[in-house]
């Protein structure tokens, strides 16, 4: 047999003989592939050093969160290496830009743990960000196959049954975060929550740094909280809530904090994105076990979310939260006073409320995505927002929505009750007045004034906040526009 | 006090004109409308009286507003609401909801606090018009 047997040269064997190839020449450059209806697909915006070619760049970040190493290793072949290979099969130039480029890469979707955003985020975002040769990396979009969406709870709860459970249908909710957020004993802390719930809101809600500090632990902040929750239900027969925030330490100490807002009769609680992908199913499991509305604050997303040349989008981070199973994501209120352009705001309202996304670069969304009966995940807006942009949050948001106006309703001349009052009637006015069929977006300001004819609290807030917008460029935009500009 | 249930109960009472065009609105975007009413305004009272089925095939709000009125007349004194029910996938839902009369006089609820170990309190909330059985719950009158 070995006198018989030739070596034959060819591309199999170049492929691995011992040394560093481009890893364009690894396979990871594929431009004849055909994305499967089963793989996860990534779009992520490239920006190579001077000197190295997009292409070679777009098939490294394909190899780094794939299978890749930066040399070649015969063990490869022990393995399907063909199939387990992250193939970049398309690149682009960025409209507008002369350095930045968007790589499609396909990932056969047995590289990833049923189930686990951990899994799919250690190689999606692992080493790949990390790497030399771009200068700059940012995760833009995912399609999540069906086959991988079915591995997830999803939302423990989901918009419908939000709704039903709190009786609350036909207009968004209605929040506040309380204010101070740090200081307020416990007791003090439950007055702000009466008052606002009272007055006419449906939640309150813990800030995102409010755990258990000296001035209020946590069991403190729960009783007293609970105490003004069923007192401001008994005060308006409507069914009330506040997002007790369980963040912690430890696991075992969220469970803790979680268990005694159960056993209290909190119909939600809270976790922040800190927390971790892993800690946040676990809170989301737990939640679905035990009746529990899921709120998760975003709290340090705009570290990496924020900048548009490098890190990972928010409306990726939705999807994953979706996944994950959250009922609340905070996501944006495009005319408050945190980061958000119309457009990209739309485009992830979409991917947390619909059952089915289409293709829409207009708004940031690069891929069809299908949910596959993963319940729905209510949006958050909240941030420097006020009852006198109702038409304008109504218009943008829709209906399916929690807007929190924390200083618009604390921060009221008359007080807490009077501001949660002028938002809840600014709310309901300008609901009545979308579906008679007015046009909102450019009667809203007389609408507004007719409402407050018969509500003072919304004459005083419409009077204190009436100039205050916040006009900033937005720095995370989408890069394509729905028609080309003459100029 | 006012029960504040339902999507415009910060407004004043919607007028039969305003009720009409939510009615329309409703049929508008294909949804079923249904009466409700109710002598137990206990904000975990799901399930209110029918006053018969929603309406699936009704696509006109005249015959709408005509349930609304004779619902009014045999139950003066009770809360009557409007439901606008959607049967669309991934919804099949109540997606407007909103109360289209009440009893004269809302006497409200009793916040009923026991308290259990450490300083844990169990909250009950008591409608004080179900002290009375159904029919007589509102001023006496037969509802």
């Amino acid at each position: 047999m070995n006198d018989t047997a030739k070596v034959v040269p060819g591309p199999g064997r170049s492929r691995y003989t011992p040394g560093v190839i481009p890893y364009a020449k690894m396979g990871y450059w594929a431009p004849d592939y055909v994305p499967k209806d089963t793989d996860v697909l990534a779009v992520f915006r490239i920006t190579p050093q001077e000197g190295v070619d997009p292409v070679e760049a777009a098939a490294a970040v394909a190899g780094e969160s794939s299978t890749a190493t930066w040399t070649v290793v015969w063990t490869d072949r022990l393995t399907a290496c063909d199939a387990y290979r992250g193939k970049c099969y398309r690149i682009e130039r960025v409209p507008g830009s002369a350095e930045q480029y968007f790589a499609y890469v396909a990932y056969d979707v047995e590289l990833f743990e049923p189930g686990s955003i951990a899994n799919l985020t250690a190689s999606i975002i692992g080493n790949v960000f990390g790497f030399k040769p771009v200068k700059a990396l940012r995760l833009e979009d995912m399609r999540l196959p069906v086959a991988y969406v079915k591995t997830f709870q999803g939302p423990a709860t989901g918009i419908v049954v939000e709704r039903e459970r709190l009786d609350k249908f036909g207009r968004p909710l209605l929040g506040a975060t309380v204010k101070p957020k740090l200081g307020l004993s416990g007791k003090n802390y439950g007055r702000v929550v009466f008052e606002a719930l009272k007055g006419g809101l449906d939640f309150v809600k813990d800030d995102e740094n409010i755990n258990s500090q000296s001035f209020m632990h946590w069991r403190d902040r729960y009783l007293y909280t609970m105490e003004a929750v069923n007192s401001a239900a008994a005060h308006t027969g409507e069914v009330k809530g506040h997002y007790l925030n369980v963040t912690a330490g430890t696991m075992e100490d969220m469970y803790e904090r979680a268990n005694f807002a159960r056993e209290l009769g909190s119909c939600i609680v809270m976790i922040d994105l800190v927390i971790g992908y892993t800690a946040i199913q676990s809170m989301a499991k737990w939640a679905r076990a035990n009746d529990m509305i899921l709120h998760l604050h975003r709290a340090g997303h705009s570290t990496y979310t924020r900048q548009k040349t490098h890190g990972v989008s928010f409306r990726v981070i939705g999807k994953w939260m979706r996944l994950a199973g959250v009922d609340h994501i905070h996501a944006g209120t495009v005319v408050g006073k945190l980061e958000g352009d119309p457009a990209v705001v739309a485009g992830i309202y979409d991917s947390l409320r619909e059952t089915r996304n289409p293709e829409n670069l207009q708004h940031g969304l690069f891929f069809q995505q299908d949910w596959a009966g993963l319940r729905k995940v209510m949006p958050v807006a909240s941030g420097g927002i006020h009852a006198g942009q109702m038409h304008q949050l109504l218009h943008y948001l829709g209906e399916d929505v929690v807007l929190q106006f924390g200083g618009g309703t604390i921060g009221h001349p008359m007080g807490i009750q009077a501001g949660a009052t002028a938002n809840r009637v600014a709310l309901e006015a300008m609901v009545l007045a979308r579906n008679e069929g007015r046009d909102i977006w450019n009667e809203g300001p007389q609408i507004l004034t007719a409402a407050a004819r018969h509500c003072q609290p919304l004459r005083a807030a419409l009077d204190t906040w009436k100039d205050v917008t916040f006009e900033y460029t937005s720095t995370d935009t989408v890069d394509f526009v729905a028609t080309a500009t003459a100029s | 006090m006012r029960v504040t249930q339902g999507t415009f109960s910060f407004l004043p009472d919607l007028t039969d004109e305003q009720i009409r065009k939510q009615i329309e609105y409703s049929l508008s975007k294909g949804w079923a409308l249904g009466v409700e009413y109710t002598d137990d305004p206990h904000p975990r009272n799901t399930y209110w009286e029918m006053w018969g089925q929603p309406m699936f095939d009704l696509r006109d709000a005249a015959g709408v507003t005509q349930e609304v009125r004779a619902c009014r007349e045999h139950h003066p004194e009770c809360y009557i609401r409007i439901n606008a029910f959607d049967s669309e996938r991934n919804f099949e839902t109540v997606r407007l909801s909103f109360i289209v009369q009440r009893p004269t006089i809302e006497p409200g609820f009793r916040l009923e606090r026991t308290e259990a170990a450490g300083r844990n309190v169990r909250y009950t909330l008591h409608a004080y018009a179900t002290d009375r059985p159904h029919g007589r719950r509102y001023g006496g009158r037969e509802t």
